[in-house]
């Protein structure tokens, strides 16, 4: 749910990177957090467990520059990917606007992708939302490993809405701005259309 | 969409910010502040200098967030009163009309019957302006800033 500010001129926008334990979610935000420049970020916030797994969420705030007038703002989130923390995911997902879902291209991590990505469509429902008319991008993440599947075979399996969709190693941010960029571009997009209709 | 967008206008956020100033006075509080249920703040008066009101706005949704997730388990309403209480710092955090969260942080220059008494009223007055927001936000006849917007404004905020 975007928050429109007339006073101080700003929109807000929620994004929401999804996916199996480890597949790069957290690793995405910190290459963003990184590379940004520190006018445009606010501090990166992790709720994390001692061994640096997400117990709850990170957050990054990102301003991305102004459309006629109005400072654009998105707020990023991700979610604990560990299945059993699904209390937490369903929360995190309230009041989205996009949703960036980063697949973990090892072929021993498939059904994991899979499992995640019913998750999604499960919890997005509960909340209101179908996957399949809300802003959404697919990464491919962590191209760099011994034993991927190839991109197609990820395609077919994640990809069945054809929604934009991006190769990464989030580590080196290959394909990381490129997946934001778009997600982002898909919220605008849906937020102008909605104040068509 | 599952919750509508919310848009605030320069009246009622003066209303909610007059709120806010006057919550800091009355109760004797370090910082007032309002954010929505999302996490995204909406007003913040009082002694904001050195906070990072943007990470304390989607923590605090958060709290709330997750608090009424125990809630549902418990199959107990939401958890509408919250009360931190630390060394030199405590918080108060009071959900307002089920949408929005009133955060007040205060110290020992006064007490905790004060500040809830001044968030009673200040929830009351708060109820009444989001209420207009709300309707104000689901008018078909307002314009969104979006109306203005076209593909190329968007284009152009991504070239780099």
């Amino acid at each position: 749910m975007s928050f429109i500010n007339y006073l101080s001129r700003e929109i807000n926008c929620k994004i929401v990177y999804y996916g199996p334990g480890l597949c790069g979610k957290t690793t995405n935000l910190q290459y963003i957090y990184n590379r940004t420049n520190p006018d445009a970020k606010g501090k990166m916030i992790s709720l994390a467990t001692e061994t640096e797994r997400t117990l709850f969420f990170d957050f990054l705030p990102l301003e991305i520059g102004e459309i006629r007038g109005f400072k654009t703002r998105f707020h990023l989130y991700t979610v604990p990917g560990q299945v059993f923390y699904d209390a937490s995911r369903k929360l995190i997902l309230k009041g989205v606007d996009g949703v960036v879902f980063v697949a973990d291209s090892q072929m021993l991590r498939a059904e994991a992708n899979s499992e995640s990505m019913d998750n999604l469509r499960t919890n997005l429902a509960e909340q209101g939302y179908n996957l399949d008319t809300i802003p959404y991008v697919i990464q491919y993440n962590k191209r760099d490993m011994p034993n991927i599947s190839p991109t197609e075979e990820l395609r077919q399996m994640l990809n069945t809405g054809d929604v934009p969709d991006f190769n990464a190693v989030a580590t080196t941010g290959e394909g990381v701005f490129e997946t934001l960029k778009s997600v982002a571009k898909l919220v605008l997009t849906e937020l102008k259309r909605g104040a068509a209709r | 969409m599952a919750s509508p967008q919310m848009v605030m206008y320069e009246e009622e956020f003066a209303q909610v910010q007059a709120v806010t100033n006057r919550l800091v006075q009355d109760a004797n509080a370090r910082v007032v502040f309002v954010v929505d249920k999302n996490g995204q703040l909406i007003s913040a008066s009082g002694d904001t200098g050195d906070l990072d009101t943007t990470s304390l706005a989607s923590l605090t949704a958060g709290t709330i967030a997750a608090t009424g997730g125990i809630a549902q388990l418990l199959r107990e309403q939401e958890f509408a009163t919250q009360y931190h209480e630390g060394v030199r710092q405590n918080v108060h955090i009071q959900v307002v009309s089920g949408r929005v969260i009133l955060v007040v942080i205060f110290d020992n220059r006064t007490s905790l019957g004060l500040v809830r008494l001044r968030v009673k009223r200040a929830t009351e007055n708060l109820t009444r302006i989001f209420e207009m927001v709300m309707a104000k936000t689901q008018d078909p006849f307002r314009s969104s800033p979006f109306s203005e917007i076209t593909d190329d404004d968007i284009d152009n905020l991504f070239n780099d």
